[in-house]
């Protein structure tokens, strides 16, 4: 007992100095961010040095997001003996990789998968929590308060938590080793995110339109379908896409729920795409793999930017 | 004119009041009730059979056909008496792979949080600042946000490889290190690899998030502090920490609940390593690979337990308004 106190407190020790070490290198990055608008146009050789280590924080920051996926891009794109030579620059234009993964039938079956099982799921649960989350915004009832932290709770918790109960009820379902088994299991973290976000969402819309609509007798099923939807439509967008990302990322159920190579989707197809040998991974088919189903996310991403930032902070859930 | 006309209905709706707001109620009951139940289908009632499962002996043989049997604690701590005396304690509790896989979360849910709200609100201060530029750093954070955490952990497991990796490759042009680090197969530099990947992927999320708490603080009050010539390390302490800590408190209650349950980052980068198997990973593979579901689902239903009381005691300490009810 006093063992394992000594080794949690020099463990606590050990944390602390860490902490320290860190905010020491980064304080002159903050330093130099926090001045930044202070130094306006300070030309004095102090002056100078706050602003070219401003100028590096903002290199650094879209060098390091951006160069894993250039490097990434710049691998694929070489075979053989290339590959094993360590470049910085592309050195290689060579789609060998892309045509293997493309031309073998599983991956190709892997993104049908993935759409398929990804739309149904955010259709499925974007349905249901319309009309949800406008009694959770807009209706008064007693543990309303405590509902909204549950539902918050669901998309929280563990997935390994439900997992073996989960196997069980889609044995049951006898839908192990189907789409419909990871629609169902996908679920359980897309609807709570949607119902919370469009809750949040629909909180912020005036109330004066819901009055007028309530005044002309309107029952809450039209206030919502003709009322609210047609202005709810952006945060469905984002909130759907959003959830969509989710879906066509999440790996645990997927590979617990399929076993068939032409049953997995996209992240358990990468993740298991193994070469002709135990030993020898195909670097070049994952990168290439990797490429193909990222392209798209990062398209989507920059083109919704706004709207993904807005539905991520309104949410404050992962995406 | 106009006030005739509002107050007529409004005269007649005060008949009918108790009735309208009667409709609403049930007619919100009807709206919540499908998505109630769904939710009491795909994660209450998959929750209550994984607990009832840590309970039992099932196994991947019995778990479908109801052989298997009730063992009460069993799988948590169970003891024997031997003939000479000695006590021998057996289940998850007494269990040094279970305790290792509880320390390495605890360790990597830690370090990566603190990494990332360091390192994040950095990169939500640049964002806030005013440069050319401002809108391409923020469209260059998203990629790795965007990426797929598999796909993320493929693209680094090829960079830190021990052989081929550009970044041992870097690290030696540099003269850091004389021979390869093997990052993600020794146990010691594991746990740092899938911490690099982590804070990689995530800081940006919380940057977000933090830009967002950023912008809600009035730009007068910086204006105001400015013409004061107050040093800006002072505004930093003074003014937006204090302003921001609600939004920064949401950002890592939310990342935490997240280190804590890690699975696929860490079962694809490390696979297998004694140095960053999580309690998710350790209880994925009782789960799927040894099939031993009785001792798999007491330890997801600890996993579980763990971070049920880390948000009851976040709600119950109510320094956190999660669900942003009390603002309205």
């Amino acid at each position: 007992m006093i063992e394992f106190a000594g080794s949690l407190l020099l463990n606590l020790a050990y944390f602390a100095a860490f902490l320290a070490v860190t905010s020491l290198v980064v304080f002159p990055f903050y330093y130099a961010v926090l001045s930044s608008a202070d130094r306006g146009e300070d030309r004095t050789g102090a002056g100078l040095f706050w602003n070219i280590m401003f100028w590096l924080v903002v290199v650094l920051i879209c060098l390091i997001a951006i160069f894993p996926f250039y490097y990434a891009i710049l691998t694929s794109l070489e075979t053989g003996t290339a590959i094993f030579r360590v470049n910085y620059l592309p050195e290689s234009f060579d789609l060998r990789n892309y045509e293997s993964v493309l031309g073998g039938r599983s991956f190709v079956r892997s993104v049908l998968n993935s759409v398929f099982i990804a739309a149904t799921t955010v259709i499925f649960a974007l349905f249901l929590a319309v009309t949800a989350s406008y009694a959770l915004a807009r209706v008064r009832f007693r543990g309303r308060g405590l509902l909204l932290m549950t539902i918050l709770a669901v998309s929280m918790f563990p997935q390994i938590a439900v997992l073996s109960g989960l196997f069980e009820l889609i044995n049951w379902l006898g839908i192990y080793n189907t789409p419909w088994a990871l629609i169902l299991s996908y679920t359980i973290f897309t609807l709570p995110f949607t119902v919370w976000v469009l809750t949040t969402f629909m909180r912020d819309l005036p109330v004066e339109i819901e009055e007028a609509a309530i005044v002309d007798g309107a029952t809450p099923w039209v206030i919502i379908s003709k009322v609210f939807l047609p202005l709810l439509w952006p945060a469905l967008v984002t909130t759907g896409l959003l959830a969509f990302i989710g879906a066509w990322n999440e790996f645990l159920f997927a590979l617990t729920f399929t076993v068939d190579e032409t049953k997995r989707t996209v992240p358990v197809a990468i993740a298991l795409l193994s070469g002709a040998s135990e030993q020898e991974i195909p670097w070049g088919p994952i990168m290439a793999a990797s490429v193909i189903v990222t392209v798209p996310l990062i398209v989507l991403v920059l083109v919704f930017q706004r709207k993904i930032v807005a539905g991520l902070t309104a949410g404050g859930v992962k995406g | 004119m106009t006030t005739t006309v509002t107050t007529a209905p409004g005269a007649r709706a005060s008949g009918k009041e108790v009735s309208l707001q009667q409709q609403r109620a049930r007619a919100a009951f009807w709206f919540l009730a499908p998505m109630l139940v769904m939710l009491v289908i795909v994660a209450a009632w998959p929750l209550f059979r994984s607990i009832m499962f840590s309970f039992t002996d099932a196994t991947s043989d019995t778990i479908f056909n109801g052989q298997s049997e009730w063992v009460g604690f069993e799988n948590y701590l169970t003891w024997r008496v031997r003939d000479n005396g000695e006590v021998r304690w057996r289940g998850v509790l007494a269990d040094p792979d279970w305790w290792n896989a509880v320390w390495n979360t605890v360790r990597f849910s830690l370090i990566s949080v603190s990494l990332e709200t360091i390192l994040g609100l950095l990169v939500a201060l640049v964002l806030n600042a005013e440069f050319k530029g401002r809108g391409f750093v923020r469209a260059a954070i998203l990629i790795p946000w965007a990426i797929p955490t598999i796909v993320s952990a493929k693209m680094w497991g090829w960079m830190l490889n021990d052989q081929f990796g550009i970044i041992n490759n870097a690290l030696m042009a540099l003269n850091i290190i004389d021979t390869p680090i093997a990052w993600t197969a020794r146990p010691d530099t594991a746990m740092i690899a899938v911490l690099i990947v982590d804070v990689w992927k995530t800081t940006p999320f919380m940057a977000l998030l933090m830009l967002a708490g950023l912008q809600m603080i009035p730009r007068d009050m910086y204006e105001a502090a400015r013409i004061d010539g107050i040093h800006p390390v002072k505004v930093f302490f003074r003014l937006t920490l204090p302003l921001l800590k609600p939004a920064l408190m949401v950002a890592v209650i939310f990342r935490v609940l997240d280190a804590l349950r890690i699975f696929d980052l860490i079962y694809v980068l490390t696979p297998r390593s004694e140095g960053t198997v999580t309690m998710s990973v350790i209880s994925y593979l009782n789960l799927q690979q040894f099939g031993d579901y009785g001792e798999g689902s007491a330890q997801s239903t600890l996993l579980f337990l763990i971070i049920a009381v880390f948000v009851l005691l976040y709600i119950w300490l109510g320094r956190v308004d999660l669900s942003g009810e009390r603002s309205k």
